[in-house]
């Protein structure tokens, strides 16, 4: 087990030094987006917007604070695994090493956990600031570390599958960036007909979103949506096992 | 003599293309094999299969006694592995990425520390042991990708195209560090596109040419089988034409019953280069 825990750190250490030296201008720029995202919804657009007796901002914030584990986390593992796979091509050493596949998984997948994590919780500073009610229990920060898990591991997943830096943005433009405003991190999704609400919780966002909310704001905490969100994350990380161990074949 | 590689039936297939075609091969304790063949030949799905990067479709591979396979992690032990590209990661230093490799190997950190400064002296590197890889020469670069896969002491070392790129002098200063290392004890593994390479540093070479092993022997009795002297002849400017023979009265008295017409005649020793151009129709590093 102690073996175990080694490996990982192993894979680990390598991105920390990078972060190390590089975490002022990495962390300016994961909040450089949810940031405007808090200016121009929070402040500009949704200013005068109340959802059942809680003001747009409180609303909105743990949203943002969502996404923003979401894109930091996603981008942190998987564009140094993606750039360390095809172009530095480093990634083979821990491929040659008597390490395991899933020490190498989770390894992977803890960079993006710390540098969601950094950006969350600068994100969640200001939050905090700008809006008092918000409510950092316990429950909120299981549910904001299992997020940054979540689509940390998502970033492994696509680090590993796309081949090129064309797909990346393809998947980042497709996927990403829609799931960014459809989650109900911008707007509640009982304004919403059924059938497209049902269709919006297949994005592992709006669970995160939703769970977060509702920790934020103590509101009843929807426990489904927290359980379907860590099927994602096994999800995620079944299939990045089986493209490793496809990748040897 | 103990055999240190051992391949059986070796084939990899993608889809219906065989990379490697019933290979069998042996590569002895203690020796510098060379590797060639012309780019796709299967040299370097072979290197793949034997540091456990692509599993083969048949055959097997031991390495060191282990199959790699089914013993991957005690293959992985005994092999360094340095690849035709740079594999460091460019955002660390050299330091770092030695540290990298001898963490993924479980050096603990006193023994990491000690090692690290000992093989930077080694390869002459200690100045620059804490300059970021991108900001080193070509010839440097590949000493430090040398170095790394040095940390957790393989007795077996896999050198990919390792001087491709590099100037004459980093070349030869690289030639030396492998002879360094082969006299320490590494087994070396080597593929190469340079003739000169090989003839320098390998003690045997093998050649292979569509995925398959088609000569393997030490470079003199490879060029024994051909002919252990070349003459050229060129005749009116266009094709020059290549005959072989076992000594030099032979290819003396070839050339005295030369028509008058061949205008440029050149008697020399045979090479590899001619071992392999015969054998695969080729030249080195000709795509195929």
């Amino acid at each position: 087990m102690i073996t175990v825990f080694n490996d990982i750190y192993s894979v680990l250490w390598v991105d920390l030094r990078f972060l190390r030296r590089h975490w002022l201008s990495t962390l300016v720029i994961s909040l450089i987006n949810p940031l405007l995202y808090l200016v121009a919804f929070g402040y500009g657009l949704g200013s005068g917007i109340n959802f059942g007796g809680v003001g747009y901002l409180e609303f909105v914030i743990p949203g943002i604070i969502a996404l923003t584990s979401m894109s930091t986390s996603f981008s942190g593992s998987s564009s140094k695994l993606h750039i360390d796979r095809l172009f530095y091509r480093s990634f083979d050493a821990c491929l040659m090493s008597p390490i395991s596949l899933f020490s190498i998984v989770v390894g992977k997948a803890l960079i993006g956990l710390v540098r969601g994590l950094l950006s969350s919780v600068a994100i969640l500073a200001v939050g905090v600031v700008l809006s008092p009610v918000l409510l950092v229990t316990p429950l909120f920060v299981l549910v904001l570390f299992t997020s940054c898990f979540v689509f940390a591991m998502l970033g492994v997943l696509i680090g590993l599958v796309m081949n090129t830096h064309h797909a990346m943005g393809t998947f980042s433009n497709l996927v990403m960036l829609p799931m960014t405003f459809l989650s109900g991190t911008f707007f509640s999704l009982n304004q919403l007909p059924d059938a497209l609400k049902a269709a919006l919780y297949v994005l592992p966002l709006t669970h995160s979103s939703a769970s977060l909310r509702a920790a934020a704001l103590g509101q009843p905490f929807p426990w489904l949506s927290f359980v379907a969100f860590l099927g994602f994350g096994l999800f995620f990380f079944v299939c990045s096992m089986v493209v490793l161990k496809r990748s040897s074949a | 003599m103990e055999e240190f590689i051992v391949t059986e039936k070796l084939t990899k297939s993608y889809g219906n293309v065989k990379a490697i075609q019933d290979l069998d091969l042996n590569v002895h304790a203690g020796e510098v094999f060379g590797f060639l063949g012309p780019n796709g030949a299967g040299k370097t799905t072979t290197i793949r299969v034997m540091t456990t990067l692509t599993k083969p479709t048949s055959g097997s591979v031991r390495i060191g006694g282990f199959d790699v396979v089914k013993e991957s992690d005690k293959v992985k032990r005994m092999i360094g592995v340095v690849q035709q590209h740079l594999s460091l990661d460019r955002d660390l230093t050299v330091r770092e990425n030695m540290e990298f490799h001898a963490r993924l190997h479980h050096i603990g950190s006193s023994e990491r520390k000690r090692r690290i400064e000992e093989l930077l002296e080694y390869v002459e590197l200690t100045e620059y042991a804490d300059s970021m890889v991108d900001t080193l020469s070509g010839g440097m670069k590949k000493r430090a990708s040398i170095v790394a896969s040095l940390t957790h002491q393989p007795k077996m070392l896999f050198l990919d195209e390792p001087t491709v790129g590099l100037d004459a002098q980093a070349r030869r200063r690289l030639w030396d560090l492998v002879r360094r290392l082969n006299s320490d004890g590494t087994t070396i593994f080597l593929t190469t596109h340079y003739i000169e390479e090989a003839e320098a540093l390998c003690q045997r070479v093998g050649i292979m040419h569509h995925g398959q092993l088609i000569a393997l022997d030490t470079p003199l009795e490879l060029r024994k089988k051909l002919g252990l002297i070349t003459v050229e002849t060129l005749v009116d400017n266009k094709q020059t034409h290549y005959q072989y023979f076992a000594d030099r009265d032979a290819a003396t008295s070839y050339v005295q019953n030369l028509p008058p017409d061949v205008k440029t005649i050149i008697i020399r020793d045979s090479n590899l280069e001619d071992v392999f151009v015969e054998q695969t129709g080729q030249k080195v590093g000709d795509n195929q």
